[in-house]
């Protein structure tokens, strides 16, 4: 196991290697395009320009270069955004919070959520339940999350804010959790609850198709013909070798998500996560943002992919090594 | 005679399709007495695991339906209800399934797989269950049983799996072990350890067994009496000599003549029986085996023959013909190459 583990994240550190790699090959090595004008944003004058071609030694050689750039990424941390003119490391690093606040609270919504529909179409197929919860689910995956986003700022910042249900909601923005836990949860809950809609019908969805079809399998028969309960049946035979593909689709959903994919989430509810911080500057073209951004999405889908490989050992011995 | 343990009676299992009702079992009556080993030999789709299945009640597709009755130790179990059913399954009736690849749980050890049944039906702290669960991979002869029991079943190859499902089933003590074509998925020579290990803890647990297969070579060594099923019906019914050496209907004769004997002398090449099982939707008219049967004439399309005793106590069978033209055909139908020579 502990081989195993020391494989994979040698393999995790390969593959961010690689990705930096071809990272830095698209924003500097691109033919036709200048690195430094692109660098400088939409309307540098030649003294920036000028700076950064020496600051990345652009006329030196390509490791040379690689080099200088990855010592500005992780070890001096001092890459500008030509854009807002701070530093992008610490934007990147105090962005991280938000998003990882905003994707753990949907997962936690959308895991339990998803396992309970999925469980009960299951059981209740055949009656008019399954259809019904299935078509809901449908109906959750089909909705576009920025447009569910707005309807629900409708109606809670300000058509119904007055109305006594929706009162408490704070203005959109976000609070650190260690500054106000209550404000910190009471401003995260729809966007929570938004984020989490079309992953609940999702994995309701992939759950019950996966429960019915383990429901044929023959070792689940073999359990009912130990005499054991139909509900245990349900959760340690059936729903237990289901969550096998749960899991590993979690893994890297979840991943995604953390790497900036919740964007058009916390551009709705105006959360300073990452997703906020890539969308900010791919409409000002903050080529370092971008890059640095790319580089940490990058990072945190090859970490979820390696934490997904290592939950599949756990839950299946049979790709566990020996 | 004390009461047989499970009494079938007229049972019919059928099912609804969109092409209209499948006849799966269509009115088959027969009885297990205490210890006594019974196969029930047919091809497939004959009805022979839907039979068994049903006595279980482990066929939980909504367009089941069933009629007759399933007695077991003189109570319907048919009437009771899935709870009660349960306390049935597992502690008085057992099964073994065909396919020991797929039949075990791949996530969880074998011991957890055993010690879950145990624990199901008997009142035992986690020590216990793990002695009785090395005790029994013991008996049915898994080498090494206090490491193997926390192997999982990818780690076991084909034969040892089904050892383990074989402990798995006799774990609290059955009264009927059902085997649903034990022996299929294994190579020959694990085949024949498996049937003796079945006969051997047959006699250890005095159990009574119920033998499921589509190969009459497997029962001749196990079974006490032996059913054949065609199209969802029983067409003979006798103890093994009655089945091996006076076999009644044509269609046991196309069994026999499918396989390799080395009691007898050996032909150059088996015979098969031509045509395919009817349709379980519109059975033909008359004796089903009609269409395939050589030896049909206008009586099998006209009247459908009954399972009675013609030749002797307890040989039931259900053909037209007489029992001298039986006896006088027989030969030629199981294998025409040693008749006529003979």
């Amino acid at each position: 196991m502990v081989t195993f583990l020391v494989r994979r994240l040698l393999g995790l550190v390969a593959v961010m290697f690689a990705l930096t790699v071809l990272v830095f090959l698209i924003f500097f090595e691109t033919p036709g395009v200048d690195p430094a004008v692109l660098m400088a944003g939409r309307h540098p004058d030649p003294q920036t320009i000028k700076n950064i071609k020496h600051e990345f030694g652009l006329d030196r050689s390509l490791p040379v270069q690689y080099g200088l750039m990855m010592k500005h990424l992780f070890v001096t941390r001092d890459l500008i955004s030509y854009g807002t003119r701070t530093k992008v490391i610490p934007e990147i690093i105090s962005a991280t919070p938000v998003t990882l606040s905003l994707v753990i609270g949907a997962a936690v919504i959308w895991v339990v959520f998803s396992i309970v529909l999925g469980l009960a179409a299951a059981v209740l197929r055949g009656t008019i339940w399954d259809p019904l919860l299935m078509v809901l689910a449908l109906i959750g995956i089909s909705m576009p999350v920025f447009w569910l986003g707005e309807i629900v700022n409708l109606f809670t910042q300000s058509r119904w804010h007055g109305f006594f249900l929706f009162s408490w909601v704070p203005p959109l923005g976000y609070t650190p959790l260690t500054q106000d836990p209550l404000k910190w949860f009471e401003g995260l809950v729809f966007p929570w609850l938004t984020l989490s809609v079309l992953y609940v019908g999702f994995y309701a969805r992939v759950l019950r198709a996966n429960l019915i079809e383990t429901g044929s399998e023959d070792y689940v028969r073999t359990a009912r013909a130990k005499g054991i309960s139909e509900r245990r049946v349900l959760v340690r035979h059936n729903l237990r070798t289901s969550m096998i593909t749960f899991v590993s689709l979690f893994g890297l959903d979840f991943g995604i998500l953390v790497a900036g994919g919740a964007l058009l989430t916390e551009v709705v509810f105006a959360l300073p996560g990452v997703g906020l911080l890539t969308y900010n500057s791919l409409t000002s073209l903050d080529l370092p943002v971008i890059m640095a951004t790319v580089i940490y999405g990058a990072f945190f889908i090859s970490l979820a992919s390696a934490l997904v490989d290592l939950l599949y050992a756990w839950l299946d011995p049979r790709v566990r090594p020996a | 005679m004390a009461e047989p343990l499970l009494e079938v009676k007229d049972l019919k299992v059928s099912f609804r399709t969109e092409d209209g009702l499948v006849r799966a079992v269509d009115g088959i009556t027969f009885s297990v007495d205490e210890g006594e080993v019974v196969g029930i030999v047919g091809e497939s789709g004959s009805g022979k695991s839907v039979t068994m299945m049903s006595v279980m009640r482990l066929i939980n597709d909504p367009n089941a339906i069933y009629e007759g009755e399933i007695l077991y130790k003189g109570r319907n179990l048919m009437g009771v209800s899935q709870d009660a059913m349960r306390q049935v399954r597992g502690e008085e009736i057992a099964m073994i399934f065909q396919d020991p690849m797929t039949s075990l749980n791949p996530v969880y050890t074998v011991g957890w797989q055993i010690e879950e049944q145990l624990n199901e039906h008997n009142d035992l702290n986690k020590g216990q269950a793990r002695q009785r669960a090395i005790a029994l991979l013991t008996q049915v002869g898994i080498p090494k049983p206090e490491q193997r029991i926390d192997d999982y079943p990818h780690q076991f190859s084909g034969g040892m799996r089904q050892r383990v499902m074989i402990a798995l089933a006799l774990s609290c003590n059955p009264d009927l072990l059902i085997a649903d074509e034990p022996t299929t998925a294994l190579d020959v020579t694990i085949q024949a350890q498996i049937l003796e290990l079945i006969k051997n803890l047959k006699q250890e647990f005095g159990s009574a067994v119920v033998l499921i297969t589509h190969d009459l070579g497997v029962v001749a060594d196990v079974a006490d009496r032996i059913l054949v099923m065609y199209a969802g019906r029983i067409v003979e019914e006798g103890n093994k000599e009655q089945i091996f050496y006076d076999p009644q209907h044509p269609y046991t004769w196309g069994l026999l003549g499918s396989i390799a004997r080395l009691d007898r002398p050996r032909a150059r090449r088996l015979t098969a029986i031509a045509g395919q099982p009817p349709s379980l939707i519109n059975r033909p008219q008359g004796c089903s085996f009609r269409p395939r049967c050589p030896q049909a004439f206008d009586r099998c399309r006209a009247e459908d023959p009954q399972l009675t005793a013609k030749v002797g106590d307890g040989h039931l069978d259900a053909c037209h013909l007489s029992v001298e033209d039986k006896r006088e055909r027989r030969d030629r139908t199981i294998n025409p190459e040693l008749a006529e020579t003979a």
